[in-house]
């Protein structure tokens, strides 16, 4: 187990490697130059000052200078300053990474809970009216683009009924207290239900058909053989092999997670990791793009990491095959 | 085909002289809901191409006497802020959604098979690298990074349709692996090997033919994910670039007059919701017709 688990991290740590050094080959040859940005916007910018520019940020350096620079500077967990705000990349990632935590854990829990209750009752009630009516949801929510989705949610409920606010975080003025928190959750609803949407229906797809294999195993039926409360037949017997492989499959969810989590913030202005990612590629925020989408990749990569580890403690022929 | 009928023993349906697509294509015709998806994926595909017929405006067609026009008998979905016939726009844009989708669904399944393939016949090492790379590529944030390589595409239809199928072809890639490994070691591959048929000669002509039903389903699966990101890319402003309408960046464009020209926002997302549930019940009809057995 030890050996499959160093194996592992190891693995886990070069693809991280790899992944940042494609990114950064990325950024640095997006097409535009960030100082002619700045030099744009500010007409008080001579020249002579381009070119101080250029050296304080090292854009005239060798690229692998300039990637063993960032390697070194991340290794001391310096990420650098924000072009764009003027602020360590640290600080703002640290004001943004709590805001997306909030909108995307809620989703993820009320998705993940709604899904597999769901799940397992259209197994149970294979092919009755409820049955249809959820697969029918489910294929629904699948389909639906998050973004449209968002924008049809802000049409409804906060144009034709002013009942949410149309999209940020708070409200201007209202900082403390129980005001504050009942302001927040209150601009929560609408981009939950968007991110939890997609969620409930795949996870009430996967629920179903793990289920539906479970019920028919020789130990579900000598459960029930023996006089069990169906309660407890499914409760105890059933629920919980079909929720092993379930969770696997969260690890797996994640990437996808994170692309409804830059749509949905897009459409919502909510000030987190994915409305700061994007800002940042349109505004050759290099430090920026940089960090966050390393941090994204270390959670997927992580994540993946987990549920290997989960799995084979688990499983025992996956750690020594 | 007379092998796969051979190692698939078909329940009840075996009927003599009827051939696998047969047998496929009358279960095909029971899933219902398949079958609607697929009639209105052709209406959707004729519409497209018979978009310059159909209607009398062109797409770039600039009105400003008549801008945010409500839905009328000479505009059934209405004007946008410049005055275009969004009808036609949805129509012309429907030409550049489907196009990506099949291309990159198309792209992405040569990809896959090419990696599943190798992965699968030859096993060992390099199925290894192959698999473990198939791994890592599934486990990428893919949007994030598609946001930074969109710079470089510049909304070149070309270049959204490859981007799209590099992030696309690890499931077939699996699905085809998966089949060879059961497929290479059956009695016909070993007598294709014993009549002294090379390695290139057994993978295409015996074994990738006999795996191509998990690739069809992924496929038309994928051509709805496509259109998906196409339209996500094209919706925050980096995919297909205006004039050229797509019913991402009509839907972009929408959300900045949602406060007074409504509709504008519901034509463009009704149709990307519409075509990707249509491709997803098409793929959910094929799986059960030609292999109920695959888990996608």
């Amino acid at each position: 187990m030890q050996r499959y688990l160093l194996q592992r991290v190891v693995q886990s740590a070069v693809v991280l490697l790899g992944l940042s050094l494609l990114v950064f080959t990325l950024l640095v040859y997006t097409p535009g130059d960030p100082v002619e940005l700045i030099a744009e916007s500010n007409p008080d910018v001579q020249p002579a000052d381009v070119q101080r520019l250029r050296q304080y940020y090292g854009l005239d350096d060798p690229f692998s200078l300039r990637y063993l620079k960032w390697l070194r500077a991340l290794a001391q967990g310096d990420f650098g300053y924000s072009r764009t705000y003027g602020l360590p990349v640290i600080t703002l990632i640290g004001q943004r990474l709590g805001n997306t935590l909030l909108l995307v854990g809620t989703a993820f829990v009320i998705a993940f809970l709604a899904g597999t209750a769901v799940g397992v009752y259209s197994a149970l009630h294979q092919y009755s009216v409820a049955d249809y009516g959820f697969t029918a949801f489910s294929f629904a929510g699948l389909a639906m683009p998050n973004f449209w989705q968002g924008i049809v949610l802000i049409l409804i409920f906060a144009v034709w009924l002013p009942l949410f606010p149309a999209g940020g975080m708070a409200t201007p003025g209202v900082t403390a207290g129980w005001p504050a928190i009942l302001d927040r959750l209150w601009h929560l609803v609408l981009p939950v239900v968007v991110l939890a949407t997609s969620g409930m229906a795949s996870w009430a797809r996967y629920m179903r058909s793990s289920m539906l294999e479970v019920i028919r195993q020789d130990y579900v039926r000598t459960a029930r053989a023996k006089g069990l409360a169906e309660g407890k037949v499914v409760g105890r017997h059933a629920l919980r092999n079909a929720l092993l492989p379930i969770i696997t499959l969260v690890a797996l969810s994640i990437p996808g997670v994170l692309n409804g989590a830059v749509l949905t913030e897009t459409v919502f202005s909510w000030p987190g990791m994915g409305l700061l990612l994007f800002q940042a590629v349109l505004g050759h925020d290099f430090n920026v793009a940089m960090a966050v989408l390393l941090l994204l990749g270390l959670v997927t990569v992580g994540a993946n990491l987990l549920a290997d580890v989960a799995y084979a403690a688990v499983d025992p022929r996956i750690r020594y095959g | 085909m007379a092998v796969i009928a051979a190692h698939r023993p078909a329940v009840e349906e075996v009927v003599s002289g009827q051939g696998y697509w047969a047998i496929a294509w009358r279960r095909f015709k029971k899933h219902r809901a398949a079958m609607a998806g697929g009639i209105v994926i052709l209406l959707f595909i004729a519409a497209a191409v018979f978009a310059a017929q159909l209607t009398p405006y062109e797409f770039d067609q600039i009105n400003l006497y008549n801008r945010k026009a409500p839905p009328s008998s000479a505009h059934p979905m209405g004007t946008d802020e410049l005055g275009h016939d969004v009808l036609t726009r949805i129509l012309y844009a429907g030409r550049i959604s489907l196009t990506v989708g099949f291309t990159a669904a198309f792209v992405s399944a040569l990809f896959g098979m090419v990696v599943g393939g190798l992965s699968g016949y030859y096993g060992g090492w390099l199925d290894n690298v192959l698999m473990r790379f198939t791994d890592i590529m599934f486990s990428l944030p893919d949007l994030p990074i598609l946001i930074i390589i969109a710079r470089y595409i510049g909304g070149r239809v070309d270049g959204i349709i490859f981007v799209l199928s590099v992030f696309a072809w690890m499931g077939t890639a699996r699905l085809v692996r998966g089949e060879l490994l059961k497929l290479r070691t059956q009695d016909f591959a070993e007598a294709a090997r014993a009549t002294g048929a090379s390695d290139t000669r057994i993978l295409v002509r015996h074994l990738i033919p006999n795996s191509l039903a998990p690739v069809i389903v992924a496929a038309t699966l994928t051509v709805g994910g496509a259109i998906l990101s196409e339209a996500a890319l094209s919706f925050l402003g980096i995919g297909i670039q205006p004039p050229t309408p797509s019913w991402g960046n009509m839907l972009q464009n929408a959300q900045d007059f949602i406060w007074t020209t409504p509709w504008l926002a519901i034509w463009p997302g009704a149709m990307i919701f519409l075509t990707v549930l249509c491709f997803n019940f098409l793929g959910d009809g094929l799986r059960d017709a030609l292999d109920p057995r695959l888990k996608i």
